[in-house]
């Protein structure tokens, strides 16, 4: 493997790399993403946000307690997310436990979704903590199962001791075990991450590794996808382009629940990134509760009065 | 020496135990009954309306669960915590509607002793709406009244206090969270109440108070999906055809009433029927 010419596996190559990288101004990036954030965004181009911001939902359940009929559900709701309106997008893809990889899959053939697919949570979701053997075979497992994207997390401790060449390896691993089958996003869990600084290296890192996603958190840690990380993220794949001529996928995941929330997310894609970045092939949205959210705001649309609840599906 | 420079209150609005201004930014002026300027009221957008609804459709899981004994009592702190502060609120009516002193302080306690007249209700009323019935089969057979949900209300402009407690106090008594429009000329003592509930122990969300236009805000109630009832003893008559259809649209249960009378509370609740086999 080459690494885009970036680096060629020594870890003196992947320091020199990294040692490259120019900080990140944490005042002006936090400034920036406020900033962005008061856009108002309204009439016909609300009604393209939030059709562009369903096809990009990564429709996740990640609990201890998903059972098949739960899967099965949100299977039926991503390909169809509004029972009653077929002009209603899919969703980017539904996202899940290892185990219940194959149980999407099957449902989701059965009902007509074979458009849609299924990304596994890999290497030990969400903490990471398991050896490099484990890992490897729970990425295989996923991808014998029918997952088309992997979901892995890097080794955080290892990040944070220093050990950046172990974590390149491991992504390289995993990069690897998916080959030309699944697509590998790589989670950073910015919320244990601590700096800006931190979120730019491991971006760069992680592109460099062969990831073709980089992706904010797990869910399971707050902070998780705040606005400034975003940003971040969605600069260092920007410059990664500007580098390699080679465009990267950011997928924030957590804490997005309303549409607001959603529109703002687009907004800094493309402000930050470019409109290249602005579909589902290159964005993504790790979210349950925004799709809901999203279908209440497009009935407002149409219909001129507020949605309830109490129309859209619990899960 | 100068004279003291009088510090102004800021009248905003009571959404989920906070009191935001307006998310549209917009204010009107609140003048006496003469024409004097008093000070700027948040004019609320329907914005602000369905921000309040979220915030009261989450407080009614928790409110409409709570003991019908607990809820008594809170009731009856809101009376205690507005006994504290009659003063205040005698001011705010007289400054507003220009009555006399003795006009606004009966205002104020006939509040006070309707809030405590609602608070006795809340433990009761399951007992005389609610019934065992005669089936033929071997069940028990109960019915019990619930809380509907979130429920609207467009306080009267006029008595601007006693008002919008009449809106409120029978609507929450049985368990529905409120979202209520206050008085547009008489705001003042509606913001006040606000404070008030703030320290009365209420949960937050459970009522919800704006400040603003009839005409902007009684529709757009009116066509809210989760908007389960609507009080529009203070709507103007002209509004009332435009919000009575758009309330059909979602079978909105929509009511008005006069005078203090416990069957504000049972119009905003419904009837649950229990079977129960009868043991062997």
């Amino acid at each position: 493997m080459n690494f885009y010419g970036l680096v060629d596996g020594s870890e003196a190559s992947l320091k020199n790399y990294l040692k490259t990288l120019s900080g990140v101004d944490q005042v002006g990036a936090n400034a920036r993403a406020a900033m962005l954030s008061t856009r108002s965004i309204k009439t016909s181009s609300k009604r393209w946000a939030i059709d562009t911001a369903i096809s990009m939902v990564d429709l996740t359940t990640l609990e201890g307690a998903d059972t098949v009929g739960k899967v099965e559900a949100i299977c039926t709701k991503a390909v169809r997310p509004d029972p009653t309106d077929s002009s209603v997008p899919s969703v980017g893809a539904i996202c899940v436990y290892n185990d219940m990889v194959a149980v999407a899959r099957k449902h989701l053939d059965l009902i007509g979704g074979k458009h849609v697919p299924v990304a596994a949570v890999s290497t030990a979701f969400p903490s990471g903590r398991a050896s490099i053997e484990v890992k490897v075979l729970d990425t295989q497992d996923a991808i014998d199962a029918g997952a088309s994207e992997i979901d892995m997390v890097i080794d955080r401790g290892a990040f944070l001791e220093g050990r950046l060449i172990d974590v390149f390896n491991e992504i390289v691993t995993i990069r690897q075990v998916c080959g030309d089958k699944a697509h590998l996003k790589v989670i950073f869990e910015t919320g244990e991450l601590v700096t800006y600084d931190n979120v730019r290296k491991a971006s760069f890192l992680a592109m460099a590794a062969g990831a073709d996603f980089i992706k904010t958190s797990t869910g399971k840690v707050a902070p998780a996808a705040t606005a400034p990380v975003v940003l971040v993220m969605l600069e260092a794949v920007r410059d990664f382009y500007e580098m390699t001529q080679k465009r990267i996928g950011v997928k924030p995941a957590g804490g997005i629940r309303n549409t607001k929330d959603a529109i703002k997310q687009l907004v800094l894609v493309k402000e930050v990134a470019g409109e290249e970045w602005l579909n589902s092939k290159l964005f993504r949205i790790g979210a349950s509760a925004l799709l809901n959210d999203l279908l209440m705001q497009r009935m407002k649309m149409d219909n001129g009065y507020y949605a309830s609840p109490t129309y859209v599906s619990v899960d | 020496m100068s004279d003291r420079i009088d510090v102004k209150k800021t009248y905003k609005l009571f959404i989920n135990g906070a009191f935001p201004r307006s998310e549209s930014g917009r204010t009107y002026e609140v003048k006496t009954s003469k024409g004097v300027f008093l000070t700027n009221a948040c004019l609320a957008s329907r914005k602000d309306l369905r921000e309040a609804v979220v915030a009261a459709r989450a407080a009614h899981n928790g409110w409409s669960k709570a003991t019908a004994y607990n809820r008594g009592q809170i009731l009856y702190r809101i009376a205690e915590m507005l006994q504290a502060r009659t003063g205040e609120f005698i001011q705010e009516i007289m400054m507003t509607t220009g009555v006399t002193k003795v006009k606004a302080e009966k205002e104020v306690l006939q509040a006070i002793d309707t809030l405590v007249w609602y608070a006795g209700w809340s433990d009761k009323i399951s007992s005389l709406t609610g019934a065992n019935n005669p089936v033929a089969g071997p069940f028990y057979n109960f019915t019990v009244p619930e809380s509907m949900g979130v429920v609207a209300a467009i306080a009267p402009e006029n008595p601007s206090l006693l008002g919008l407690i009449e809106s409120i106090a029978p609507v929450i008594t049985s368990g529905n969270t409120v979202i209520v429009l206050a008085s547009t000329k008489a705001p003042l003592s509606a913001m006040s109440f606000a404070e008030v509930l703030a320290t009365s122990d209420l949960p937050a969300g459970v009522i919800n108070v704006l400040t603003g236009k009839k005409d902007e805000i009684a529709p757009w109630m009116a066509s809210h999906m989760d908007i389960d009832a609507m009080d529009i003893s203070g709507l103007p008559g002209k509004l009332t055809s435009e919000v009575k259809v758009a309330g059909a649209e979602n079978l909105k249960r929509i009511h008005s009433f006069k005078g203090t009378t416990p069957t504000r509370i049972t119009a905003f609740t419904e009837s649950k029927t229990i079977w129960h086999t009868i043991g062997v």
